[in-house]
């Protein structure tokens, strides 16, 4: 019996946390993950590289594992819950969403830079044809004004899509930000709204929260943080504030907090603390998954993680371009030896 | 010398940047600007520059087949099968930058010269003209068990027909980055960035290379070779560094600055096309126009 849910929550911390680990799943670990997630009630479950279909590469990470294995075996186990996967235009093609979907997947999200949106119409178009629940995403929200946010969200509308996420990719966003984009999203589009948050400022819950006051019905979260940068909005801990709020989620609160505890947190590199260069990536307004890659180069030239990150904000760096952090350690190095 | 007569079909951006370089030619003598939009600022400006120009397309164009031998295709994919048809019945060169890839992919480094005679060919795409050079002289060295791309492109240089089919362009720099650029494997990203003022286009080549015997200088200097050598015909075409080497894994940093003759010099990954047609073409002429047609030459 499916239980009632006031806001569908989907979990990624097997897709968004396979930035924090270099994208080293084993298909052990996924399984066992996706297990307990569905036993915990858990409606939407990502799964994909961290970077979306197509995203092992050398720009982003090589996958451990072929991630159309992840995903068909978290199909073959997926029960109530629907297994998702995520797909960037220009990364991720219609042949790799195909695929995805002949192993069963039922719902994908597509997603372009904030003021990108076009790039999507093919892709959103084809996963209809599918028969996928398509969720349009727009990353890095913080870098558009609301009303180009809307503009975008409304493009992805006219494509077909079910719903329009709005992603707080660098975790840059404060509440008020974030009430002003969900209350304009919901009053210009008849489709369902939803917010993905990065917590890299400590605010992805309560951001979360005045998500969901604004209307959006749908939420991402990451259990235990396990996310990239700061992670997203804790799952469990969202989960047990909703119900705190009356909320129902529809997700059973001890064995979710049991996963965090005995599943997702041994397969963490760090304890979720929000160390100075996570910080600093919601301070610049940085995608998040650029924290492993600027810090990879800083110890190659020898420079700070964070004037690394600071740089690439300032250059107004967008999702994806991870070559250009090595670019800029070379050149913050270059500058170091030339000073005085 | 005399010169080969050419046409351009298309006169959007891309049709208008290759009418102002190919008035610098010396083996094209451009005649005629096709377009569909008398209104078009493309068939406007080559009014004033003294072209012949037709605002019936294709067809009007074939009424009168004499005013060029060559035609540069700049409309769109779909477009062009149409068009590949009918101006090979009419006995045509073209030269085709639309994804189309109807005829052989051609990048000049590589395999321009085994493809003179041919009567159809195709740009690939703005990323694959930017890199399989780069694939290709690192693949003359050790050979490349993998390769990959990064474009990264200004928002306000990707135009409509390259949003509305993103895929077009992953799969066909792939592709050639196998085929063209000798990779065992091939992948392509594409990424729009709408900062302002607009950022140069840059591409990033990652290569795997076969660990035994990797030289290493060998290497690098291949690339610089190559490097000068589209510089000829790109002279915005410049790295970024050195190439980078970690075990064998080479990585190397390019930017790609347009010349500025009709679109802006950010737009270097239009800039590269128009630039890398030009090339193809003149040399396709002075074949021609040498007279050094070897019958049988040509590989199928």
């Amino acid at each position: 019996m499916t239980p009632e849910r006031d806001v569908l929550i989907t979990e990624v911390s097997l897709r968004d946390g396979s930035h924090a680990i270099a994208h080293q799943f084993t298909l052990e670990q996924v399984v066992k993950a996706v297990a307990a997630m569905r036993d915990a009630g858990i409606p939407y479950i990502e799964v994909s590289h961290g970077e979306g279909l197509g995203g092992s590469s050398l720009q982003y990470g090589l996958s451990r594992t072929d991630e159309m294995k992840l995903i068909e075996a978290a199909v073959s186990i997926r029960g109530e819950s629907r297994i998702s996967v995520l797909v960037i235009p220009g990364i991720g093609t219609i042949a790799d969403m195909k695929q995805a979907a002949e192993l069963g997947v039922e719902s994908v999200h597509i997603g372009t830079h904030v003021t990108e949106a076009d790039v999507s119409a093919q892709h959103i178009h084809k996963a209809k044809e599918l028969g996928l629940e398509t969720i349009g995403f727009l990353m890095m929200s913080h870098m558009a004004p609301v009303g180009k946010l809307v503009e975008q969200a409304k493009l992805m509308e006219s494509y077909g899509a079910d719903a329009v996420y709005m992603y707080d990719s660098a975790g840059a966003l404060l509440p008020n930000q974030v009430k002003e984009r969900v209350r304009a999203l919901r009053q210009h589009l008849g489709i369902d709204i939803g917010f993905h948050g990065h917590n890299n400022l400590s605010l992805a819950v309560a951001n979360t929260l005045v998500a969901i006051e604004e209307g959006a019905r749908r939420v991402d979260g990451s259990i235990r943080c396990f996310g990239a940068g700061g992670g997203n909005a804790q799952t469990e801990v969202l989960v047990a504030v909703l119900e705190r709020m009356g909320i129902k989620t529809g997700i059973n609160l001890y064995r979710i907090m049991d996963i965090a505890e005995e599943i997702i947190s041994p397969l963490m590199a760090s304890p979720p603390e929000i160390t100075r260069d996570i910080l600093i990536l919601g301070y610049a307004g940085v995608y998040s998954s650029f924290l492993l890659h600027a810090k990879r180069a800083a110890k190659r030239f020898g420079v700070d993680t964070r004037d690394i990150l600071i740089e690439l904000g300032r250059r107004k760096t967008v999702g994806g371009q991870e070559d250009l952090i090595v670019d800029i350690a070379a050149e913050l190095a270059r500058m170091q030896h030339s000073a005085p | 010398m005399s010169k080969l007569k050419a046409a351009i079909i298309g006169s959007g951006n891309i049709g208008t940047d290759l009418m102002y370089k190919l008035r610098r030619s010396e083996v094209l003598e451009l005649t005629t600007m096709i377009g569909i939009d008398p209104q078009s600022d493309g068939l406007k400006r080559a009014k004033i520059l003294g072209y012949e120009t037709i605002d019936t397309g294709i067809d009007g164009f074939l009424e009168r087949p004499e005013l060029a031998d060559l035609v540069f295709d700049a409309t769109s994919a779909k477009s062009h099968i149409l068009h590949a048809k009918k101006l090979r019945d009419a006995g045509k060169i073209v030269l085709d930058l639309t994804p189309a890839a109807v005829g052989r992919l051609v990048v000049p480094s590589v395999n321009l010269h085994q493809n003179l005679d041919l009567d159809n060919v195709n740009l690939v795409t703005c990323g694959g003209q930017a890199t399989i050079p780069i694939v290709h002289a690192i693949g003359s060295i050790s050979p490349v068990i993998y390769a990959e791309i990064v474009a990264t492109i200004s928002s306000k240089s990707a135009g409509p027909g390259t949003r509305a089919n993103i895929d077009e362009f992953t799969e066909t720099t792939a592709r050639g980055i196998e085929k063209i650029g000798g990779a065992k494997k091939g992948k392509a990203i594409i990424i729009l960035n709408p900062a302002e003022p607009p950022i140069i286009m840059r591409n990033t080549v990652y290569a795997l290379v076969a660990p035994e015997g990797m030289d290493k200088d060998a290497i690098r200097h291949s690339i610089m070779e190559t490097v000068a050598y589209v510089q000829n015909y790109v002279p915005g075409y410049r790295l970024r560094s050195e190439p980078l080497f970690d075990d064998n894994k080479i990585t190397v940093l390019l930017e790609v600055e347009g010349a500025g003759d009709y679109l802006p010099k950010y737009s270097g990954n239009l800039d590269i096309m128009t630039a890398a047609a030009v090339k193809v073409a003149e040399d396709l002429a002075r074949h021609r126009l040498s007279g050094k047609m070897e019958k049988g030459a040509d590989q199928k």
